[in-house]
């Protein structure tokens, strides 16, 4: 309908009816008195801030992006879009030397790797932690990630050959965390997509998603990297019937979601491709594939769904997943977020806060005390795993690790 | 995907027929795009005025009781309307002068309670009103901000210091024989209202804060828990975009977020909502059901869709999706064999079934009841 062009904004916040649901679903307002809640923040922000920039308000750097307001809305409004976007137009101070630390993961493990062993045991230090925390502001009660010596890339690079010969290929995206801090994931996949005849292939020198970037104000940096990212993927695709492939859902999320919504680098015609491995899997078995799983596997396992893997309501394919696994007893946990964010809760002005949202979670699986958590996200991992001892897996991981490969 | 049926919708009408389908034994996915009317629920089903033993048990399955006491119950701005059926923590009384000294307990720095205009309501009914304020910070540490003084906000400290605010009414209470006190009660354990009564020397009524509601709230959750316990699929946060239909059979149904991913069922259940949840949708020149482009039960003219005088009966309200007694839609004047409109999208086409969350709830089992009774 044509007048509909002319009444509905780009990032329509005029949707919003005020029905306040929103605010039930941040976790931030429930704990942190300061930020002014995703409707204010948001829909109501973005009125004024259109009148006049200096509505900008700098409390909107507490927003974690979870987006469990979009969730909730029942007007779609993207809130959390609004919130991010109006950072990145609006916020005029540039980002702290920490923050953009913490946002260049990629090249922060560029650095770390071939040091890992000595990085890896100064991190885990009381005294340089409390030195870290002086001199940059991130908490010292935070634990970082390992870093690993040998890179995801150059393991993969070695199999390229073996890898090519299956008569299904994909792309995998494997990420930062995975190339430098968690090999073992990105071996998980290609195990289980190798036992589906999948053979997994690297893209063409992929960069950090960037997702960091955008929530550190550091808009240039991620709008080069998404670019690049779209562009490789592009060409990934050119082959007939592959798929780019991902094992984390904040990366999926930001290369399908975030690049047009807030760094505006258009990705339409690869967005439906990129798709998360627990989809793709499920997706191979429903059309006939199907995966033997060791009779002696037994484990009680509880499933966090990550935020951002709520927000693109895919949780259901790694729950289907996990299901399947004869030795599986499944236990799935509340809807909560843990906290971490990323970046966020490594930032000392926000620890205390960031351990008080994920409080209910971590209290639920004590309570349901699991042999492993489930949860496709990296940050969540860390957090779950120092606040609660709990182990996590991603479900990938969990899937190689009950195959019967025999 | 394949399921039993897909039920678009997961507000009242959508849960409940989630659930019903479940219990006999169907395989069912909601597919909700963000949350409900029931943030908004009074916890009155002001239309049912019959006593309904179905539905007090499937509440009462979900760990939601319900007591039936035909009577009127106290708005939250001083009136009172007619109801019968309604949560417990929400009182009924056999006529508006139900007590004769009121103490009305509000919040310091909360706006979306309104004592003042509860007392001046009861006066009229001759009762005699105090009303005292307690403060928040004396009760719970931190303090909330003024961004959080909300009645969810309220709530969740309450469920840890409920017992505090009963001592402090115990103190305030002088010769009065109520209490009012907001609905901000019992969000994550529901016998806390009943606790705060016993408690209490006096007669305790909860009145209505702003949305969201607790009592809305804390039903959603029962409800959305039981229908996961019995196996049911809740996709929170999707939503149909488009469905494919051959002839007059729905074949299958197209959401943002699995996009190619298409949902398969045998039944289909529209409970979309009103014009609110985007179900129905009105332009200058027409109103419309968007997912299927239903055959509409209104009026084209415009100029006689609203009065002009906002307190009266809207006559928009009364639109709603054209079906047949089964519930059964059209499109283009070809019935829908296996889709079923149920809830506030039906508007006021069927007014034997009631309005609101009665409507909601006796569409849905009836609905259910079709699909279950399919061979």
């Amino acid at each position: 309908m044509q007048y509909q062009e002319y009444t509905q904004s780009e990032n329509n916040f005029e949707e919003c009816t005020k029905c306040s649901i929103c605010t039930v679903f941040c976790p931030v307002l429930q704990v942190n008195p300061l930020f002014p809640g995703p409707k204010q923040a948001g829909p109501d922000g973005e009125r004024l801030r259109l009148k006049d920039p200096g509505f900008f308000d700098a409390t909107l750097k507490y927003c974690l992006n979870c987006k469990r307001c979009e969730v909730a809305c029942p007007s779609g409004v993207n809130v959390a879009d609004i919130i991010q976007s109006a950072r990145l137009h609006y916020d005029q101070t540039p980002p702290k030397l920490r923050d953009r630390i913490l946002a260049c993961t990629d090249l922060m493990g560029k650095m770390a790797r071939p040091f890992a062993p000595l990085i890896n045991g100064v991190a885990s230090k009381e005294l340089p932690r409390t030195l870290i925390e002086t001199a940059l502001k991130v908490d010292h009660r935070r634990i970082f990630p390992k870093y690993g010596s040998r890179s995801f890339e150059a393991w993969l690079r070695r199999r390229q050959k073996e890898q090519a010969a299956f008569p299904l290929q994909v792309a995998y995206f494997h990420g930062c965390y995975v190339n430098y801090n968690y090999p073992q994931l990105g071996k998980d996949l290609v195990k289980v997509l190798n036992a589906l005849g999948v053979g997994v292939q690297l893209l063409d020198k992929e960069k950090c998603c960037g997702i960091a970037m955008i929530v550190n104000g550091m808009r240039k940096e991620a709008v080069k990297n998404a670019t690049h990212n779209v562009s490789i993927i592009r060409k990934a695709l050119e082959k007939e019937g592959v798929k780019v492939i991902t094992t984390s859902s904040t990366c999926t999320l930001t290369l399908r979601e975030e690049y047009p919504a807030l760094l505006d680098v258009d990705n339409a015609d690869v967005h439906d491709s990129i798709l998360i491995a627990s989809r793709y899997i499920f997706e191979c078995l429903e059309k006939g594939a199907t995966l033997k799983f060791r009779p002696d596997y037994h484990k009680r396992i509880a499933y966090h769904e990550p935020c951002h893997m709520e927000r693109m309501g895919w949780g259901i394919f790694s729950e289907r997943l996990l299901r399947m696994i004869p030795g599986v007893e499944y236990m799935p946990l509340d809807s909560n977020c843990c906290g971490i964010a990323g970046t966020y809760g490594f930032k000392k002005e926000n620890y205390d806060n960031s351990q008080a949202i994920g409080a209910a979670l971590f209290d639920q699986i004590r309570a349901v005390n699991p042999d492993i958590v489930a949860c496709d996200c990296e940050t969540c991992k860390w957090q779950i795993e120092m606040s609660t001892g709990y182990s996590v897996l991603n479900p990938i991981s969990i899937l190689a690790e009950a195959l019967d490969t025999n | 995907m394949r399921y039993d049926a897909v039920i678009i919708g997961g507000g009242l009408a959508g849960l409940t027929a989630g659930i019903s389908l479940q219990k006999a034994g169907k395989n069912t996915a909601i597919v909700s795009t963000g949350q409900n009317a029931l943030y908004f629920f009074s916890g009155c089903f002001d239309s049912i005025r019959e006593p309904s033993p179905e539905i007090q048990a499937l509440f009462s399955e979900a760990g939601i009781r319900l007591h039936y006491s035909p009577g009127v119950r106290l708005m939250p701005m001083g009136t009172f309307r007619e109801s019968a059926l309604a949560l417990e923590d929400v009182s009924i009384f056999p006529n508006p002068q139900f007590g004769k000294k009121v103490l009305i307990i509000n919040f310091m720095a909360y706006h979306d309670f309104f004592s003042s205009f509860l007392a001046e309501g009861l006066e009229k009914q001759g009762m005699e009103c105090r009303i005292r304020f307690l403060n928040l910070g004396d009760l719970a540490q931190p303090d909330l901000g003024p961004n959080q003084m909300r009645a969810v906000q309220i709530a969740r400290k309450m469920d840890d210091v409920w017992e505090k605010v009963v001592q402090e009414v115990r103190v305030l209470l002088k010769d009065e024989d109520t209490v009012i006190l907001p609905q901000v009660f019992g969000l994550k354990d529901a016998t806390i209202p009943e606790k705060i009564r016993q408690g209490i020397p006096a007669r305790v009524v909860f009145a209505g804060t702003l949305p969201p509601s607790v009592p809305g709230i804390r039903t959603q959750m029962l409800l959305k828990k039981r229908y996961e316990v019995l196996g049911g699929t809740y996709l929170m946060g999707d939503r149909v975009t488009g469905a494919h239909v051959y002839e007059d059979v729905v074949q299958s149904v197209v959401t943002k977020q699995l996009d190619r991913h298409y949902l398969e069922a045998d039944n289909y259940i529209l409970a979309s909502g009103s014009f609110f949840s985007k179900g129905l949708i009105s332009n200058p020149f027409k109103i419309y059901e968007p997912l299927f482009e239903l055959d509409m039960d209104y009026n084209m003219d415009r100029n006689t869709w609203y009065d002009p005088s906002f307190s009266n009966h809207q006559p928009y309200l009364k639109f709603g999706v054209k079906t047949d007694a089964n519930l059964c839609p059209s499109r283009g004047g070809v019935p829908l064999k296996n889709l079923y409109v149920i809830g506030s999208i039906l508007g006021e086409t069927h007014p034997e079934l009631g309005s609101g969350a009665g409507l909601a709830i006796r569409s849905a089992l009836k609905a259910a009841q079709l699909i279950t009774n399919q061979t």
